[in-house]
């Protein structure tokens, strides 16, 4: 049986090359993304934004009607209602700003979920509510504090478990890389103004997870091609690792896309977001682990010696005797 | 490398089928086929998010609790220097900054003082603990400050009350496994699945049920009621609503009676108008004290209180001597119904408010599950056919592995009693997704090992060695982010992180662990020369 090759054999593309341009690249990219971060700003669900979140379906439309639900909506007077299709297009939820006085007080926010209901309700009576969600401003609040949290002690950890694994040089190119694409998955989520939720941080950490996946095996091979071929130049060296590793890399970013590209097209629509910042982060974080965490160790300064011992005199000595001695 | 003694193997496959065995009734239980109830059946939990119902969380006020303990205090002070021998006369207690002071009358007391109220300060049991720290400053004035110790133990104490009330109140709802947990220091959640309309059950936790039955003072002018002057002694409060014109009124502070003393409260209609009120039965000190202000007090008015607002403030026509009373305050139906849960389930010890609510439809978790499902179902069979069509016989190999893995990884979350919620779905497929990543990684190896002119046998072997490495050290960087999901997210995320790590485990052991063995018994019964990988 002829057995299928996503790689040729032997490949010897010189993917070193390219390092300053790509660097270039990746830096504006990163910087373009916080930008948008911070000009155009996250679509923060109610999780992190806190206030009122009504998830509906219009089950006999093949489409929402989202121009006219903003207008009924934004009648009642609860500010500017964010309404937006999540998933399929008969997918919508509304989202509201909660007044002081209904902080915490269920009441006052379950009549306001309930007018919003009603008024829906009689001009579509297909609607299907699927889901409210009311999150206090101190919830909210406490959510957001934890999500950073959550991230950077996870990029930390790693960055020091790869440290001591590995070398310090690696340590920072893992970190870097993280640093990458997690910048520029957040920078897509402004550019798209997706909704930004915990569900989001969930896949950030995953993607942490996969994108390091990558960058432990390139830098496992490294480890491996210096201790082997001691005198070949570095940019050399970390070509041909990169080159080994190429049909893993590749094999294994296609059995993760060919498992997640369905769950984005027929999987639940609450999903969506998810899958979508894990998918990004699967390329984005393909394209680190080569471009991000392999070059910057020519300029950290990795050599052979990281990881064989220097050898003292009197060692020396013995190995020149004992080798006499055969 | 490649040995696998008897012992090891009926370790691996006992395993394996343990785990497996686990998930038989959880799978079960989504085809819809029926599980004989005499065997074991360990369930994997659906979240609220695929089951559907209701998510509340309740935050208490520490500061309450602290005030509560303040007043109470203050309360049994004056009771026991006024019934000490001789009596012991102060001035007024303040409750400035959360501490109570008072000046005696006469300075020559400071030590009969402190005697009389020091048991009060030591806190409950034999633990020692002190509960209130006495200073007395210039000679005359006492200054009792609560300890820290001491508050904290209250507000547990009141928490787990507070837990308490809650269950028994949601247990008369009726609503069937209800899970209520302590979360954090003051926070209380609840879920209950299947509910859809919370209303019902927000309204019931949010009433604190502090019922009391206060004098009304019939001297106090109208005007200063409307301008919320008191007179001296009394206190202004509004009614939950209006009542023959009247919006509030002056109660006397002191000599009413609590209603905690209670040992039933039902919803029930009024002889003479019909209308729905609830009522209630004292126990017997609660009724002797209800009896006494009754028959002290024929043709006043008294008001009933609920958590500081009158319900109604009808006139004693007669002592009521019974030990049972009506409750009236122009109820619904529902409204006397649910008093009356909150008033058998006791009053909360703390006000408790709904600061996180999440309902999820009924609808929406099947139609999760069911398209969850789908794109398991296709994403699988992707991989697997990549996986046969890139490595032959390995990937069959890979395949079975991949098989194994789901099942043990749902077996495991079963007899660890977790939960499976939406992003969990997104977990499994991830994980589905992954797992092959060590096949490949091996597999890859495999190959070059053998390009490389190694013969068959160390070419396998190779390629499991120099592959676990970089599989090890991948695998603890994604538990590390699957840790700190775990501690850092909050339910549904949870779930997520759950599947993230067991299938880490599961996954290392099917894919790399059993594919080894499956391996090295072809090698031992083909003896292939060639590798076609």
């Amino acid at each position: 049986m002829k057995l299928l090759k996503l790689v040729p054999e032997n490949t010897n593309i010189h993917f070193l090359k390219w390092r300053v341009p790509f660097y270039a690249i990746s830096a504006l990219l990163v910087i373009a993304s916080w930008t948008l971060v911070f000009t155009k700003g996250l679509n923060y669900g109610v999780d992190f934004a806190g206030g009122q979140e009504i998830n509906a379906t219009f089950t006999k439309e093949g489409e929402a009607p989202v121009s006219e639900l903003r207008e009924i909506v934004g009648k009642l007077g609860y500010g500017d209602p964010v309404i937006q299709r999540f998933g399929a297009l008969n997918e919508v939820s509304i989202r509201t700003k909660l007044p002081e006085s209904a902080e915490g007080n269920p009441a006052a926010a379950e009549q306001i979920s309930n007018r919003i209901v009603g008024t829906v309700r009689q001009a579509y009576p297909d609607v299907r509510i699927d889901g409210i969600d009311t999150v206090s401003g101190k919830v909210s609040g406490e959510f957001r504090d934890k999500a950073i949290y959550a991230l950077l002690a996870a990029m930390a950890a790693i960055a020091i478990y790869i440290w001591i694994r590995f070398e310090w040089q690696f340590g920072v190119g893992a970190l870097l890389s993280l640093v990458h694409d997690v910048s520029l998955t957040l920078g897509m989520f402004a550019l798209f103004q997706l909704e930004f939720s915990l569900q989001i941080i969930a896949a950030i950490l995953a993607l942490i997870g996969y994108s390091l996946n990558d960058t432990i095996v390139v830098y496992d091979r490294i480890r491996e091609d210096l201790k082997k071929y001691r005198r070949m130049p570095l940019p050399e060296l970390l070509d041909m690792s990169v080159n080994e590793t190429l049909a893993r890399t590749v094999m294994t970013s296609a059995t993760l896309l060919i498992a997640l590209i369905p769950l984005l097209l027929f999987g639940p629509e609450s999903l969506f977001g998810m899958t979508t910042a894990i998918t990004l982060g699967i390329f984005v974080g393909t394209y680190s682990s080569i471009y991000m965490a392999a070059p910057i160790l020519i300029w950290l300064g990795v050599s052979s010696d990281s990881f064989v011992k220097t050898e003292s005199a009197t060692d020396r000595q013995e190995r020149i005797t004992r080798e006499r001695g055969n | 490398m490649l040995d696998f003694p008897t012992w090891k193997r009926v370790w691996l496959w006992g395993l394996t089928l343990f785990a497996i065995a686990a998930a038989l009734p959880s799978l079960a239980s989504i085809t819809g086929v029926r599980w004989p109830s005499a065997l074991p059946s360990p369930m994997v939990n659906l979240g609220l998010d695929l089951a559907g119902g209701s998510h509340i969380l309740l935050e208490a006020d520490k500061r309450q609790v602290a005030q509560q303990r303040l007043e109470s205090m203050d309360e049994s002070i004056r009771g026991r220097l006024r019934n000490a021998t001789p009596s012991i006369p102060i001035g007024d207690i303040s409750s400035q900054g959360g501490r109570l002071s008072f000046m005696l009358k006469n300075p020559g007391q400071v030590d009969a003082t402190r005697e009389a109220i020091m048991p009060l300060t030591s806190g409950a049991g034999l633990t020692g603990q002190r509960d209130w720290d006495i200073q007395v400053v210039d000679g005359t004035r006492f200054v009792i400050t609560p300890t820290t110790e001491g508050l904290d133990q209250a507000f547990t104490n009141a928490m787990d009350t507070a837990v308490e009330v809650v269950r028994r109140r949601i247990d008369a709802l009726g609503t069937r496994e209800p899970t209520i947990l302590r979360q954090g220091d003051e926070r209380i959640v609840v879920q209950v699945p299947g509910l859809q309309d919370p209303s019902a059950l927000k309204k019931l936790l949010g009433q604190t049920a502090k019922l009391e039955f206060k004098l009304v003072d019939v001297s106090a002018s109208p005007e200063d009621i409307a301008r919320g002057i008191a007179p001296p002694g009394d206190e202004i409060l509004q009614f939950s609503k209006p009542e023959g014109g009247r919006t509030a009124l002056a109660v006397k502070r002191l000599g009413g009676i609590k209603g905690d003393q209670l040992t039933d409260a039902k919803q029930a209609f009024d002889p003479k108008s019909n209308a729905p009120v609830v009522s209630i039965t004292f126990n017997s000190a609660g009724g002797a004290k209800f009896a006494q202000l009754t028959s002290e007090n024929v043709n006043r008015p008294f008001a009933i209180i609920l958590d500081n607002k009158i319900l109604s403030a009808p006139n004693i026509n007669e002592p009521i001597l019974g030990g049972s009373a009506q409750i009236s305050g122009s109820f619904t139906v529902q409204d006397a119904t649910q008093l009356a849960i909150s008033l058998r389930s006791g009053a909360l010890p703390v006000d408790l408010a709904v600061v996180e609510e999440r309902t999820v439809g009924p609808d929406l978790g099947a139609d999760s599950i069911h398209k969850g499902l789908i794109a398991m179902t296709i994403g699988s069979l992707g991989v697997v056919l990549l996986m046969i069509a890139t490595y032959g016989r390995f990937g069959i190999y890979a395949t079975i592995a991949l098989v194994l893995n789901v099942l043990m990884i749902l077996g495991i979350m079963a007899l660890i009693n977790t939960t499976l919620t939406l992003p969990g779905i997104a977990g499994f497929v991830l994980t589905i997704g992954a797992a092959v990543d060590a096949n490949v990684l091996i597999y890859e190896r495999m190959r070059e090992e053998r390009k490389k002119g190694r013969r068959v046998v160390a070419a396998v072997e190779n390629g499991y060695k120099e592959a676990s490495r970089a599989i090890y050290d991948a695998n603890v960087t994604n538990a590390i982010a699957g840790i700190l999901l775990f501690v850092f997210g909050t339910g549904p995320v949870r779930g997520f992180a759950v599947v993230l790590i067991i299938g880490l485990f599961t996954s290392v052991f099917t894919g790399v662990t059993l594919t080894r063995m499956w391996v090295a018994d072809w090698l031992r019964k083909k003896r292939p020369t060639e590798l076609n990988v």
